[in-house]
């Protein structure tokens, strides 16, 4: 991915540190990343909202995904990345455990996870961008929807396929089955990822991975940023097989209606099809997610029903703020994207 | 070069007798997830009313149960918003009929 913009001293003692070599790496620009990441995290007003700090571990997670342009691939694994990313990560979990509310945990079980998971998500009074879309939205707002969207979409299912290796038995069984539907069945026009980024050529957009980082708001790095934390610690196993399941079990509908929105606009199947996919495949993805992945999970391992619920209601958390924050730009007239520095923007 | 290994590779056509792998032969299996859709998996055709094969899009289908759903055959989640209802348990094997 082409660099993104730093959005603060963290982010931007993170971007001076990756261009130089990861064999020598400078102790000084080292030490400055340690000491401004201490302060920041001390002083950050809410973890969830601070750009600074997003980008940065957005920055060191896009290492683990598509890498960044001219920064050596070496560096994912360099102490201080791993240091930055673990300084972060320990704040913005605590904050996550302490604000998403987290429903009575049910007795471990198939059936009891499965009612409670449902119940968690049918009862999600989240804005709803997806009605908005369907009714309301201009041309511009589907355009901006759709670039918020990208930061997720163009690498869609990769967070939850860190968790593979992760889970054993009818857990593992249940993720492949959803990954494998998320990655068009192995056939590259299918994978969801790439239907989105049809979409988004289907209405001039860019679709190439990271385009847009420098417009969206820290809540969409920080929902992007959660899933790569659940996924990508083995701890948090149970977190990140929740987190799918809530995804899953509040996507069918919406979907329905974000194609609604962009067939009012004119827009046709080359543009819809994405959403009017996953009508029909997340109405199979929540039944598996919900009892055979999250359910099988709780009842095989206990002790990560908490965690299950955790990651389910930190999605719905995290992606209501996003939601209410657009929802409540576009209500009032303004843009629900954040003004990039275009001075150093890239020509 | 490696030296070619003396044993052919061997394929065991048995393995999964009572579970066989894809195949023509493969029996679909159907599964009613409780206060939702039947999940279908396996080699089938589904197909509308005049014999017309409905394009699969995906390996595991789930088809609507609760009659409200938008993309019949397949589920599109409705049920949750009418509050669609299963049987807690499937039913207990009825008794034979005696004579």
């Amino acid at each position: 991915m082409r660099i993104p913009q730093s959005r603060g001293p963290v982010s931007a003692a993170l971007l001076e540190l990756l261009k130089t070599s990861p064999t020598a790496a400078e102790t000084d620009l080292a030490t400055t990343l340690r000491e401004l990441t201490a302060r920041a995290l001390g002083e950050t007003a809410d973890i969830l909202q601070d750009d600074d700090l997003q980008t940065a571990l957005f920055l060191a997670y896009e290492l683990r995904y598509s890498g960044l342009r001219g920064v050596d691939d070496d560096w994912e694994w360099h102490p201080e990345v791993l240091a930055l990313c673990a300084g972060i990560e320990l704040e913005f979990e605590k904050a996550l455990r302490e604000r998403a509310p987290m429903p009575e945990l049910p007795a471990p079980g198939v059936e009891s996870v499965a009612a409670a998971l449902f119940e968690l998500t049918g009862s999600d009074t989240g804005p709803s961008v997806s009605r908005y879309m369907a009714k309301k939205a201009t041309d511009e707002q589907a355009h901006e929807f759709l670039i918020l969207r990208s930061i997720y979409q163009l690498k869609e299912a990769d967070p939850h396929s860190w968790a593979i290796p992760r889970l054993r038995s009818r857990a593992k069984a249940a993720l492949v089955e959803i990954q494998a539907d998320e990655y068009g069945g192995g056939r590259f026009d299918r994978m969801h990822s790439e239907l989105f980024a049809r979409t988004m050529r289907g209405v001039g957009l860019d679709a190439t991975n990271g385009h847009y980082v420098d417009v969206v708001p820290a809540i969409t790095l920080a929902s992007s940023n959660m899933m790569t934390m659940f996924g990508s610690h083995r701890r948090l196993r149970g977190a990140i097989a929740g987190h799918l399941a809530a995804f899953e079990m509040t996507s069918s509908q919406p979907n329905r209606l974000y194609g609604n929105g962009f067939r009012r606009l004119g827009y046709d199947k080359d543009v819809t099809f994405y959403f009017d996919e996953h009508v029909e495949a997340d109405a199979v993805h929540e039944q598996i997610a919900a009892r055979d992945l999250a359910g099988s999970l709780a009842t095989d391992e206990p002790e990560l029903l908490e965690d299950v619920f955790f990651g389910a209601a930190s999605g719905l958390f995290v992606d209501g703020l996003a939601g209410t924050q657009q929802l409540d730009a576009w209500t009032a007239g303004t843009s629900a994207l954040r003004v990039a520095d275009t001075a150093s923007l890239p020509a | 070069m490696t030296e070619p290994d003396e044993q052919p590779a061997q394929r065991w056509d048995d393995q999964w007798a009572d579970q066989p792998a894809a195949g023509a032969d493969e029996p679909v299996s159907i599964t009613a997830y409780p206060n939702g859709p039947l999940l279908v998996r396996g080699t089938f055709e589904i197909l509308t009313p005049s014999g017309e094969v409905i394009p699969p899009r995906r390996k595991t289908v789930a088809l609507c149960r609760c009659g409200v759903s938008t993309l019949k055959p397949f589920c599109d989640g409705s049920h949750k918003a009418i509050g669609f209802k299963t049987e807690q348990e499937p039913p207990a094997p009825q008794p034979p009929l005696s004579a």
